[in-house]
């Protein structure tokens, strides 16, 4: 059962993070740093329990607020450049944050022992779950509540105007610019959004593997991270969640038998994907007869 | 109402728009025309603020909007279509209105209204733009899938929607049929009856000739005539530069 936990927990917490990627990827901006904005949220949220002795709920709220600022500072230069040149600036900022971490110490004394971040050594005890009591099954519960509210949050944004605007600045900035909307504004803050978000799931997910390191936020991070928007498509948060089961349920552990072979199919499969499904396994047309199946015409 | 100032625009050593200076008035249809490449569609842009102007100025109702911000023409009041049609081809025919927006009429709305609420322009506008626009019945449709025509339209009732005081249409008749044509000077011209000022930057000439109330012609950049089409039809400068071929 504890597996099947696991899973969940760490389904959960990918599709946050494939959600911050999500909301930045609408206005076309492909981000790499989410990683980053990841890391600052695990990190933050874990000293807060930890040093300060917070309850996990404000500290990860804080910590998604942090990642959110820094989130939106990066939006403004990222909007100097497009393309494969954002990727390379959001990427390098995602590694920055990692060295950030990597040189980090802040350790005090907890009983007889010391806790806190030590660099290459990682960030351990971060023990709020076990500390109180909370079973594996009440932490994926409490996982999935957070899951469940940030989809139901961008689905319902999805469908206001901003989804709309957002989309809009992602497929022609030029012609977005000319009915009236503001491209700095709607672009940094999605990025803001993006990085609350990752911050949210970031807490989370150190406090459920209790043992962070600057490793766990490193390259493959990012490119999962934007891998599920790419993957699920852009319809709707339904696909960032499909994708993320898909790659993380079957991709992962299904194929864990055949070792190190994995990640060499795992990139085969993306490319394959992308190649035959360049809007993602669930676009458009994919969506609409989902909805036709359900019985719902369209508008 | 809009008034251009000496304006220039230099990529390299090309003079797109060389020193132009024209004033729009209120209510009026003015016709900017000229041969391929004399600087119609720059003009345009350099209202729109899509890039930087060289020199020059450009005021609107007396307020220099020159350089601004392309989201600051448009709360100023001006909005414009696009010669090669730039539709949000992912949103519906709906959303395509939804979106256009100018924040200066909206203010006071506050962010609920502006950015989440669903009625924001008023679903009745919204209806009268499609129903002007004749794609009443198409309001679901994804805008990728609709015909020339009607993209024409769309577009048309998309600029309509930001609430301009001056729409800037950039060649709003290429590539349509004499019927087609004939159906956009009848829109012209009802927009008119509801105040609506607006530069047409054109090529088809019974279009330009059938509505508009005065024309400039540019030439390499330059104006080189300005006056009413009755004029502009018998101005020898113009027959040689742009009719000339075309009129013989």
């Amino acid at each position: 059962m504890d597996f099947y936990y696991g899973m969940a927990q760490l389904i959960g917490v990918h599709t946050l993070l494939g959600l911050s990627a999500y909301v930045v990827l609408l206005t076309g901006q492909v981000s790499m740093a989410q990683a980053g904005f990841f890391a600052i949220g695990a990190y933050l949220a874990g000293m807060l329990t930890v040093l300060a002795g917070w309850h996990i709920v404000p500290a990860m709220l804080l910590a998604a607020v942090a990642s959110a600022v820094v989130a939106t500072i990066v939006g403004f230069p990222a909007l100097r450049v497009k393309g494969l040149m954002l990727v390379v600036a959001t990427l390098a900022f995602g590694e920055a944050v990692r060295i950030f971490w990597f040189n980090f110490d802040y350790q005090i004394a907890k009983g007889n022992i010391q806790v806190g971040p030590l660099g290459g050594e990682g960030f351990k005890q971060i023990r709020y779950f076990p500390e109180n009591g909370w079973s594996t099954g009440d932490v994926a519960i409490f996982i999935w509540v957070w899951v469940v509210i940030a989809m139901a949050a961008i689905w319902w944004m999805d469908r206001s105007r901003v989804g709309s605007v957002l989309r809009a600045v992602g497929e022609d900035e030029l012609a977005a610019q000319s009915v009236g909307i503001n491209l700095t504004a709607v672009k940094v803050s999605a990025m803001g959004v993006g990085g609350f978000i990752a911050g949210l799931g970031g807490g989370i997910y150190a406090h459920y593997t209790t043992h962070i390191e600057h490793l766990n936020f490193g390259v493959i991070l990012a490119t999962f991270a934007i891998a599920y928007p790419i993957l699920g498509g852009l319809s709707s948060v339904i696909g960032v969640l499909i994708a993320v089961i898909f790659i993380q349920g079957f991709l992962v552990e299904v194929l864990r038998f055949m070792g190190d072979w994995r990640n060499l199919l795992f990139g085969a499969l993306i490319v394959l994907a992308m190649n035959v499904r360049p809007d993602g396994l669930f676009d458009a047309r994919a969506t609409r007869t989902i909805r036709r199946l359900f019985g719902r015409q369209d508008a | 109402m809009l008034e251009l100032r000496d304006l220039s625009k230099h990529f390299g050593g090309v003079k797109a728009v060389d020193d132009l200076s024209l004033t729009v008035n209120e209510g009026e249809i003015f016709g900017l025309i000229g041969p391929n490449g004399s600087g119609k569609s720059t003009t345009v842009n350099l209202i729109c603020g899509v890039f930087p102007t060289t020199s020059g100025a450009v005021l609107f109702e007396g307020r220099d909007i020159t350089n601004a911000p392309s989201h600051r023409v448009v709360a100023a009041g001006i909005t414009r279509t696009f010669q090669n049609i730039r539709l949000f081809g992912d949103l519906t025919v709906w959303q395509n209105l939804w979106v256009s927006q100018n924040s200066a009429a909206e203010r006071g709305k506050g962010w609920f209204g502006r950015w989440l609420g669903g009625d924001r322009m008023g679903r009745g506008d919204a209806e009268d733009l499609l129903k002007f626009a004749g794609l009443e019945h198409r309001s679901g449709e994804l805008a990728r899938n609709l015909a020339f025509g009607e993209q024409r339209r769309l577009e048309m009732a998309r600029a309509l929607a930001a609430q301009p005081r001056l729409l800037l249409l950039d060649e709003p008749a290429a590539g349509m049929n004499a019927e087609e044509v004939s159906q956009l000077a009848a829109r012209i011209k009802a927009l008119r009856k509801y105040g609506m000022t607006i530069l047409l930057v054109e090529h088809v000439m019974e279009l330009v000739m059938g509505v508009t109330d005065r024309i400039a012609v540019l030439n390499f950049g330059q104006k080189i005539a300005e006056g009413t089409p009755a004029e502009i039809r018998e101005n020898p400068a113009v027959r040689k530069a742009y009719l000339g071929t075309a009129d013989a």
